[in-house]
């Protein structure tokens, strides 16, 4: 039977993977919607994510809040540590945000190639930063014995998690090129089956880069796992999913391959959270300063009592969000609902 | 300039424009359930025309408020770590229950009620716009839960230098928590009302819309003036109470009172000194602060003089910003009498003066949320929890002055970017009016058949 604090661990681990499911794809889209040139091709890649990526952003606040309540030490070291980056990160989602609302309010060229920027570059900027903040993590921080970051902005730029902020961003042009596949036709549907089919060919090759870095880098991470069975578990869907996704693409099974890149995303996260755990980040000053599960969680009380709430609230969340996915299913349309 | 300053500065503006949005869109979102509402159930085409809309601009507004939300969820950490730290085992919970109960209900039916308009029923479709509602109102209760703990705290012990939970249900609902939910979610729909009221005005001044102008206006003013009457009785009131029982320094500041006495009076308008402590030009009734406060005419009040003097509030920001509110409680009362009374003749329509006065105030009760969060707020100082930890001691110990200056620039720049296209935008809507919508449909499919 796992212990709360476990349990808490895996949930806000599942947080981030809806989120990074979810808002992934968005992501995905908004990067592509930088390159594309024509005006209805832009509107459909807008309406393809315009019902659902507030709901998919929300994961991510969430996650947050839960990570706040689960584990505050985290969250204050963390957040405080990352200070730059993390304003760096809010600015992008607010620029995402409201490009979204604005760009259809003025019938105007300039006016829609400033919020398509500005929607490009809001989307591009969170999976890199994402990425770099997660390498970080992997790579360990520097934290004193009394829990306190003492590094600076400018070394959160080292080339370990430089290389996993480029794998996260080719990890969700991928995955968002095979859901605008999904919802686009004729030759924006091709461009987009073309890109998930490159953007695969790069995420296999930093793959296996960012793992063979991540044992010279943080060896720690390795300890032991090959006992795990955890570890297996996701290895083995990671891979399988892996080698699927194109054998889907090629045969236009387009669900399969979104479903593919979701298990994708999911086990990378899965197996990240099992090489960390207990430690959630691990110190690079000494190991034994991690902050861990354990160390810097909230009481039993706080825990289980959110418990509860995460039981009532989430089952709720998923069907009616499934529900409004499946309103929603199929090609754009471009009627009078539309952005 | 100190860092702690400078975090306070930074949690001023990004909360505070942040508390701009929020208001609005939860009283919008209610005026836009009734008017699609009537217009369902009455399958009258006015009404669609008004709710759809009205929508449109709580689409806009709500866009502005999720952009400038996403920051407060993470600056807890990013500017207050010891603060975290402390109230974490507490403070997280109803951030976390916020986003699991409410942010999921709101944000998803939102783009359901937006985008799903002919691909759902119109019952499906009205059941959206409830739950836009639904979810943004218990999203404001968790906040001020959170909120209401570093007012009143309680269900918490002090165990390893921090506040850890004793019990969820004290923590939740702690003394101040129902006062200060019904007062804020009442103002945020006052602030709808005078929205929708003061636009359907312009139309009215300006000849044109003028069905769905008579029909949004109507609900507007019936609607604005119950919750306006509802702010000051039972809600302002009991807050008021909820204030002078379990923080008595912030109502001796807000109420400006520097001496201890029975028989308190209230104050009605006075400009604050803090040194030497005194109120000039003072306007003020015996005896009516003490019966509001406590129920009786000779009830003691402390004043302000008898608190530690580093444990009170700053005087003039608490005093003026809560006097400013009352006084804004007091003209929406009247205004929407008239404006009640007008309908009633049927006078409102052809009265310019009065349009006029809706349409401009429109902001008002928007600002009269900032005046009362600030003297909220202002009122709770030094502490960032009340008798538990000063602000003082509460800032990340690793950020450095200069790295919040930048972050404050950073973000004024683009907030002042954002409320000039917010208007620009809101103003653009408004002119197009109702029925924009279909002629920008036809512009849209030319320009994606061209």
């Amino acid at each position: 039977m796992m212990d709360l604090n476990t349990i808490w661990f895996v949930l806000v681990g599942v947080l981030i993977t809806g989120y990074a499911v979810l808002d992934g794809f968005d992501f995905g889209v908004g990067i592509l919607h930088l390159f594309t040139e024509n005006e209805r091709e832009k509107r459909v890649s807008l309406n393809a994510i315009g019902p659902v990526w507030d709901g998919n952003e929300v994961w991510l606040l969430t996650a947050g809040g839960a990570l706040f309540a689960a584990f505050p030490v985290v969250y204050a070291t963390v957040f405080s540590g990352f200070y730059i980056a993390l304003m760096l990160l809010l600015l992008a989602l607010i620029m995402r945000a409201v490009s979204m609302e604005f760009r259809s309010k003025v019938d105007n060229a300039k006016w829609r190639k400033m919020w398509d920027f500005a929607f490009g570059i809001g989307s591009l900027l969170p999976p890199v930063l994402f990425g770099v903040a997660i390498g970080n993590i992997l790579h360990g921080l520097p934290i004193n014995e009394k829990g306190i970051f003492t590094g600076s902005f400018l070394a959160l730029l080292n080339p370990y998690s430089i290389l996993i902020g480029v794998l996260s961003c080719v990890m969700f042009i991928m995955h968002g090129a095979i859901y605008l596949a999904m919802k686009s036709q004729n030759e924006q549907h091709d461009r987009s089956m073309s890109v998930a089919s490159k953007a695969w060919v790069a995420f296999v090759i930093l793959y296996v880069i960012s793992t063979l870095a991540s044992i010279v880098v943080s060896p720690f991470l390795f300890e032991g796992i090959l006992k795990n069975p955890l570890f297996w578990i996701l290895f083995i869907l990671m891979t399988l999913s892996i080698v699927f996704l194109p054998l889907a693409l090629k045969l236009k099974r387009l669900s399969y391959a979104f479903i593919s890149s979701s298990v994708v995303i999911a086990s990378m996260i899965g197996l990240m959270a099992v090489s960390l755990f207990p430690r959630l980040v691990p110190s690079v000053t000494d190991l034994s300063y991690s902050l861990t599960v354990y160390n810097s969680s909230s009481t039993g009380r706080t825990l289980s009592t959110m418990l509860i709430v995460a039981l009532l609230g989430m089952p709720l969340v998923i069907l009616y969000t499934a529900f409004i996915y499946r309103v929603f299913k199929g090609k754009v349309t471009i009627d009078e609902g539309s952005c | 300039m100190d860092a702690v300053f400078l975090a306070r500065v930074q949690f001023a503006m990004t909360a505070g424009f942040h508390f701009l949005f929020p208001p609005v869109s939860i009283g919008l979102a209610w005026l836009v359930v009734i008017l699609e509402g009537m217009g369902w159930r009455k399958n009258n085409l006015v009404y669609q025309k008004a709710g759809k809309f009205f929508g449109k601009l709580l689409a806009l507004t709500f866009a502005v408020g999720v952009a400038t939300g996403i920051v407060m969820e993470f600056q807890f950490g990013t500017n207050w770590s010891e603060y975290s730290k402390f109230v974490g085992d507490i403070f997280g919970a109803p951030l976390a229950a916020e986003g699991v109960f409410a942010f999921f209900l709101e944000s998803g039916f939102l783009g359901l009620y937006l985008f799903g308009r002919n691909r759902v029923s119109k019952g499906v479709h009205w059941f959206s716009a409830l739950m836009v509602a639904f979810g943004s109102t218990l999203s404001a209760f968790w906040i001020i839960v959170a909120n209401s703990w570093q007012q009143t705290p309680s269900g918490y012990i002090i165990n390893n230098n921090r506040a850890e939970l004793s019990s969820f249900y004290d923590a939740v609902f702690n003394p101040s928590t129902l006062p200060r939910y019904f007062h804020t979610v009442d103002a945020a729909l006052m602030c709808g009302a005078f929205f929708v009221a003061g636009i359907s005005a312009y139309y009215l001044l300006n000849k044109k819309h003028l069905d769905e102008a008579r029909a949004s206006m109507k609900v507007a003013v019936i609607f604005g003036l119950i919750v306006s009457l509802l702010e000051v009785f039972p809600f302002g009131h009991t807050h008021a109470q909820q204030v002078a029982r379990t923080q008595p320094e912030k109502f001796a500041a807000i109420e400006g009172l520097y001496t201890t006495q029975q028989g308190a009076p209230v104050v009605l308008f006075a400009i604050p000194s803090s040194k030497p402590p005194e109120l000039k030009a003072s306007l003020e009734v015996p005896k009516v602060l003490s019966w509001l406060a406590f129920g009786d005419v000779n009830a003691s009040v402390k004043g302000l003089n008898d608190f530690p003097k580093d444990e009170i509030p700053p005087l003039e920001l608490t005093f003026i910003s809560f006097h400013t509110m009352v006084a804004l409680g007091m003209f929406f009362i009247l205004v929407l009498l008239w404006a009640l009374y007008a309908i009633y003749r049927k006078t409102l329509w052809q009265n310019r003066p009065l349009l006029k006065i809706l349409l401009w105030s429109i902001p008002l009760p928007v600002i009269a949320c900032q005046v009362g969060w600030m003297a909220a707020e202002v009122g709770r100082q030094p502490w960032i929890v009340y008798r538990l930890l000063k602000t003082q001691m509460a800032a990340s110990v690793t950020v450095g002055a200069g790295e919040i200056l930048f972050s404050i620039i950073l973000f004024g720049l683009i907030y002042l970017a954002l409320l000039c296209l917010y208007i620009f935008l809101l103003v653009k809507e408004v002119k197009n009016g109702p029925e924009h919508d279909l002629v920008n449909h036809t512009e849209k499919n030319n320009l994606v058949e061209a």
